[in-house]
């Protein structure tokens, strides 16, 4: 399989990634080149065989519902570039 | 010299007042001020911290109230979080982050009485087998300074093979830990998956990710394994084992079953580190282990499923970093522009690349020929392992396909670094312990690395057998010609 610069587009839309047309065409020759290391697996007879999603077998794990000591509000915001009130301060997401 | 001894004993001269948790602390922080501009292993050295801890230390070893490594000191990699100590990642997104907790690993090092010297360099989010792709500087190997110390975990592999800590703390992915420490010449070692927590370690791979020690001994890391591990409610995949506690009173090699895996002794690995290796077989066959050919062929495809299941986690993990919640955030055309910019501008190429991988593999169309059938081939990979496990006590390998290669050597090989990780792949995938000691030199003097692997969750066993290798393999006289 091989990756076009248009599927490239499109997947850094999706990884919200702006690229420039250097980094596009650069990590779709990246692409390519992994993509056909990747063909090997294709070969592997895995009939029957459940995925894994872990290394080793967990069950659901459940806890009590038991509140704890958390994040105070003004440290859970230390980090933040843009803070009010409070509150995370993200750029408008609903026109008026 | 202070910053030679192993932590062992340090902690004894620590416990007979030969020594003070201050003169220890002021003798490492002084040879990283005037050494470490050689090796560029930490980003960050927190002289204060140190020795604030250093004098609560010293304080429980004067009440009579301190354990094996109180006072001892320590590196952590710059991915795990420390409260109000900035952790970076070694990337862009997050310079100036200061997280307001403790990463549980480092939470329990303080709780021991360690004392935390400073963060240490890695490839950009772990993503790397060279420490090349952090944003921030270069670390350079102790044994040639114009080689690579191997990755990701390069920082702390080379604090500790310099004499700049007795023990530092790395993650390992799909070798992480065990190629660094290959390449440095000392312990790594990454435990089961699951017996130390992940809580608070900046996720990569969150299904293959595991923190460990590096250490210049099985012993010091074995000590520093049991202050880590044990069950943490705030790591849903943490496993509820107690803490990992080897015995090394009567540690005996003789009829132990060792199996060698064909695919990882391949004419692929450089020729002096096959010289090596089998050098160290035939050490340890004089010892009484008993040693097995066998054929795992499912490892062949470790690498393919490793670079599809760790970049499609990392895509899902490194979607939180948007410039909202922590992080430098970039200038951009509304909500998603901002986002956009920040990533395009705080990423660095490696990261992107992966994060493009990964969401390649997870996207409509694409994810039962990638993602399902890696997760596939990985079970596959676990079975053959059991099935090996049945039968023998540990799997033993070269731990790297080459020493230390030159700085700057394979950055333009994408794909030649990505098989580095060849042997040490496997470990992850199984979830199952694995060790690098060091077993020999090639003919330029540099470090060669064997890798012993255990069954899941007998971790004791295989520090007890990596002791007894050690024993039998270790040249302790033999040190990088430090500054």
């Amino acid at each position: 399989m091989s990756i076009t610069l248009e599927e490239v587009r499109h997947v850094a839309k999706l990884a919200r990634l702006d690229l420039d047309e250097t980094e596009m065409l650069s990590l779709q020759g990246e692409l390519n080149s992994l993509l056909g290391h990747f063909d090997d697996i294709q070969s592997v007879d895995v009939s029957g065989i459940e995925p894994s999603s872990h290394a080793v077998s967990l069950q659901n794990v459940w806890a009590e519902d038991i509140p704890g000591i958390s994040l105070s509000r003004d440290r859970a915001l230390s980090n933040a570039a843009l803070s009010k009130a409070g509150l995370f301060l993200v750029p408008a997401i609903i026109e008026d | 010299m202070i910053t030679n001894l192993t932590a062992a004993e340090l902690s004894r001269q620590l416990k007979d007042r030969q020594l003070s948790a201050i003169e220890v602390a002021e003798a490492f922080l002084d040879r990283i001020e005037t050494t470490d501009s050689n090796y560029g292993a930490y980003l960050l050295v927190d002289r204060k911290g140190a020795l604030a801890a250093a004098e609560r230390a010293q304080k429980l070893i004067d009440a009579d109230a301190s354990g094996p490594l109180t006072g001892v000191p320590i590196a952590i990699k710059d991915n795990m979080s420390t409260e109000g100590v900035e952790t970076t990642c070694a990337s862009k997104i997050l310079k100036g982050y200061v997280p307001p907790f403790d990463a549980t690993v480092v939470e329990r090092c303080k709780a021991a009485g360690m004392v935390m010297l400073g963060k240490t360099n890695l490839d950009e989010f772990a993503m790397g087998t060279s420490t090349e792709n952090s944003a921030f500087q270069l670390t350079r190997n102790p044994w040639d300074t114009t080689r690579s110390p191997g990755g990701s975990s390069g920082g702390s592999a080379a604090a500790v093979a310099a004499e700049l800590a007795p023990l530092s703390l790395g993650s390992d992915t799909g070798g992480s830990i065990r190629q660094p420490a290959a390449l440095c010449g000392i312990v790594g070692y990454k435990p089961t998956y699951g017996r130390v927590s992940r809580y608070g370690l900046i996720a990569f791979g969150s299904s293959l990710d595991q923190i460990g020690p590096f250490a210049r001994t099985v012993e010091d890391a074995a000590l520093l394994a049991e202050t880590i591990s044990g069950h943490d409610p705030l790591d849903s995949t943490s496993l509820a084992a107690p803490p990992i506690r080897p015995k090394f009173d009567n540690v005996n090699l003789k009829g132990k079953r060792v199996a060698l895996p064909k695919e990882l002794l391949a004419d692929a690995n450089a020729p002096a580190v096959t010289r090596e290796v089998e050098k160290a077989i035939e050490a340890l066959r004089r010892e009484g282990v008993i040693f097995e050919e066998i054929s795992l062929p499912s490892i062949q495809y470790g690498v393919t499923t490793y670079y599809i299941i760790a970049p499609a986690e990392a895509s899902s993990n490194l979607a939180r970093f948007d410039g909202i919640r922590f992080g430098p955030r970039s200038e951009g055309e509304g909500h998603i522009g901002v986002v956009e910019r920040t990533r395009a501008e705080g990423f660095g190429h490696e990261v992107k690349s992966r994060i493009m991988i990964g969401t390649y593999a997870l996207s409509a169309g694409y994810y039962d020929a990638y993602y399902l059938r890696a997760q596939q081939v990985r079970a596959k990979m676990q079975m053959e392992f059991a099935e090996a496990f049945h039968k023998f006590d540990a799997i033993l390998s070269p731990t790297s396909p080459v020493t230390a290669f030159k700085i700057g050597e394979l950055s333009g090989d994408p794909m030649a670094l990505k098989l580095l990780d060849y042997c040490t792949i496997p470990a992850n995938m199984g979830g199952m312990p694995g060790i690098s000691l060091n077993c020999g030199f090639d003919d330029g003097g540099l470090p060669v690395g064997l890798q012993l692997l255990g069954a899941p969750m007998e971790d004791e066993k295989l520090l007890e057998m990596a002791r007894g290798v050690e024993q039998v393999l270790r040249d302790a006289r033999r040190r990088p010609p430090l500054a």
